[in-house]
């Protein structure tokens, strides 16, 4: 199989860039610098986490609503594009896509300027004899930034998994005695779990492991998982070994997470990774 | 066998302005075996959706029992559908499928005698009941056992009943069939045709049957409706169909046939190559131009001397049962079975009975069909299933063979 040396740059990539860093990290968690400046192996890294478990929490339950709401939005809107044929739908899907060019920390700043004390929509309030709210540095602003910068990762995947459903299937259904919210709920939704399941993979995670969000919208006041963990890399609290540790216990969550939702998914969970 | 339950009245239908049914009529009786028979692209496909109610037609009305229902949904219809390539659901068991719609709401309607909506009510089927219904279908269309297997681990015949049971075990008063076993391999196919009619005869309703298979259309159907380019061409029992073409499409779209441009001299003459023949046909004008057809297994061989016409032999296939032989009568090539073998090259004399001619009147089809001068692509095109007996690359056939409609 000569074929095989076409992934080897990739493979070679993932080994240096992915595979190399990942143990390194490992080593970091599993030790601690002695005061004479020599490592040693040690647990103390993961028992002193206990102390954290509140920041843990806040980012799952954070990244755990931003990801609901994608669902609550993004589903319904899926499933009208793919109902929708030509022009329409084309206009549509660039409209979701457009936000992802620009540059996200920038799309962020911008909700700043949006929210802020003194921002647009405060403004606007006044404006019309209402008062002002206290919108940014609360936990709801950082979830409008994760639903913001994340929803288009739930509507794609569920959009490319509805389009996919063959007609044949659902004509069956109304053939059958199956009016049209019958067969929503009994074919159209069974069989767009998948695209569900790919949507919430694609914003849980980056929404659970976001500093940049939570920094901006977030004021510093609900730390988050992210930015713990860039603390103890570049902020006052240095501490690498402790970082690489909360790191891993994140990585594991998110995977054991992972792997109970698609065992739910089951033979269906060829789930589209779009 | 006689109560008319279908009828569909000058039914029109076009996709952006390309006319797919012209002006069609057809009764459908009650417990009625009907096939809608025809090349690819000829509107069978899209008759049985306007009865399913999946399309709507542009003008024209369908009605149910008397009741015009061009406005119901497919949902609200008693009629049930086994869609091509099955389109079971793919994430429910073979139980599931099937039980699908019983486990629908349904609404009953109290009437008056004026056909009035005098009370609604829901009706729900007990879980127990849809278990008994669904082991007896499953029983009917042997698949027993199978009731957790998942559509992708059956064959193809297996989801094909899969797809009869799912519609059957509503009762329908009819059931749509979209060219169900055009899947399935030779062997295969023969055994659900059998299967399919015996369905039919045992639960007593109404099948109407696409395909634009000739051989499947013959062998179950009561009736068969032959179509091509959007207009029905002829309506009648598989023998009429066969023994009676009405036109030169009809008569090559059925079986083999010989198509020879001939003179009605009188009733009961026929004339073609410069000699008369004697026939059975009547009711023409005087010298009126018709179309002969002659079915390749009325044709007998005869010594020279003795034949009405005499050719040569130019081509021999074995088929099994017997010989096709293309014969040349100056310049048309007629198509010859026989138990007899002639060689290549041979002169022979051919002989025709009376009741082997068929005189049909000229009609746009005329000169379009029934010559195998082109035998060896042009044959195997038209060739029937039998034909196709070696199986493999069937399916590269019969695409092959609607092409040669396709026009």
């Amino acid at each position: 199989m000569r074929n095989k040396w076409i992934a080897a740059p990739y493979v070679g990539w993932m080994a240096v860039f992915v595979v190399a860093p990942l143990i390194v990290v490992l080593v970091y968690a599993l030790t601690r610098e002695a005061p004479d400046g020599s490592w040693y192996l040690t647990a103390e890294n993961f028992a002193g986490m206990a102390g954290y478990a509140a920041v843990f929490a806040r980012s799952f339950l954070l990244a755990g609503i931003a990801t609901v709401v994608c669902i609550l939005l993004g589903y319904p809107m899926a499933y009208f594009l793919s109902r929708e044929r030509g022009r329409l739908r084309s206009m549509a899907t660039m409209l979701i896509m457009l936000p992802m060019w620009m540059n996200f920390l920038l799309r962020t700043y911008s909700w700043v300027f949006l929210l802020e004390r003194n921002g647009f929509f405060n403004t606007l309030l006044s404006s019309i004899g209402l008062p002002k709210l206290d919108i940014i540095n609360t936990s709801g602003a950082v979830v409008l930034g994760m639903v913001y910068n994340f929803l288009p990762f739930m509507v794609l995947p569920i959009f490319s998994v509805i389009t996919k459903i063959d007609n044949r299937v659902i004509e069956a259904a109304q053939d059958l005695g199956a009016g049209s919210f019958q067969v929503f709920r009994r074919v159209i939704f069974p069989l767009s779990l998948p695209g569900v399941l790919s949507g919430v993979t694609m914003v849980f995670i980056p929404s659970v492991s976001t500093f940049v969000i939570s920094r901006l919208l977030g004021g510093g006041k609900s730390l988050l998982l992210g930015d713990l963990i860039e603390m103890q890399f570049l902020g006052a609290a240095y501490n690498p070994h402790l970082g690489s540790a909360i790191s891993l216990v994140m990585m594991v969550i998110v995977l054991v997470c992972m792997g109970i939702m698609n065992r739910f998914g089951e033979g269906e969970g060829e789930a589209v990774l779009l | 066998m006689s109560k008319e339950l279908i009828r569909l009245r000058n039914i029109r239908m076009a996709f952006d302005d390309e006319v797919v049914l012209n002006d069609l009529n057809l009764y459908i009786n009650d417990k009625e075996f009907l096939t809608l028979l025809g090349p690819s692209g000829c509107g069978k496909t899209t008759t049985l959706r306007i009865i399913g109610g999946f399309t709507t037609p542009v003008s024209g009305d369908v009605l149910f029992n008397g009741v015009r229902i061009n406005d119901v949904p497919p949902y609200r219809r008693q009629i049930n559908t086994v869609f091509q390539k099955y389109a079971l659901f793919p994430h429910m068991n073979v139980f599931e499928n099937v039980a699908f719609g019983l486990r629908m709401p349904k609404v009953e309607e109290q009437l008056d005698e004026n056909g009035k909506v005098v009370s609604r009510r829901k009706v729900k089927i007990s879980e127990a009941e849809i278990r008994t219904r669904v082991m007896e279908m499953l029983e009917t269309v042997s698949l027993k056992g199978f009731e957790t297997r998942k559509p992708d681990a059956l064959s193809g015949g297996q989801q094909q009943r899969v797809a009869i049971a799912r519609a059957l075990v509503n009762r329908p008063k009819v059931l749509l069939l979209d060219e169900p076993l055009g899947a399935l391999d030779l062997k295969l196919r023969k055994d659900m045709q059998l299967e399919l009619k015996k369905i039919q005869q045992q639960v007593g309703i109404t099948f109407i049957y696409v395909t634009h298979d000739q051989e499947e259309a013959l062998t179950m159907s009561d009736t068969i409706v032959v179509m091509d380019k959007g207009c029905i061409q002829q309506i009648g029992t598989p023998e009429d169909i066969y023994n009676e073409p009405k036109n030169a499409f009809v008569a090559d779209f059925i079986g083999e046939s010989n198509i020879i441009d001939g003179v009605m001299v009188r009733d009961k003459l026929v004339k073609m190559y410069g000699r008369e023949f004697p026939c059975l046909d009547g009711g023409f004008a005087e010298n009126e131009p018709v179309d002969v057809v002659i079915r390749p297994e009325d044709i007998d061989i005869v010594p020279v001397d003795q034949g009405q016409l005499v050719g040569t032999v130019t081509s021999v296939t074995f088929k099994g049962m017997q010989y096709d032989i293309i014969v040349d009568f100056r310049g048309f090539k007629w198509l010859i079975q026989t138990t007899d073998h002639s060689p290549v090259g041979a002169r022979i004399g051919v002989k025709i009975d009376p009741d082997g001619f068929h005189i049909m009147k000229k009609s746009q089809y005329s000169g379009m069909f029934g010559d195998y001068s082109s035998y060896s692509d042009e044959y195997d095109e038209l060739s029937d299933a039998e034909a196709l007996d070696d199986g493999e690359d069937e399916g590269a056939e019969e695409e092959r063979r609607e092409e040669g409609y396709a026009e």
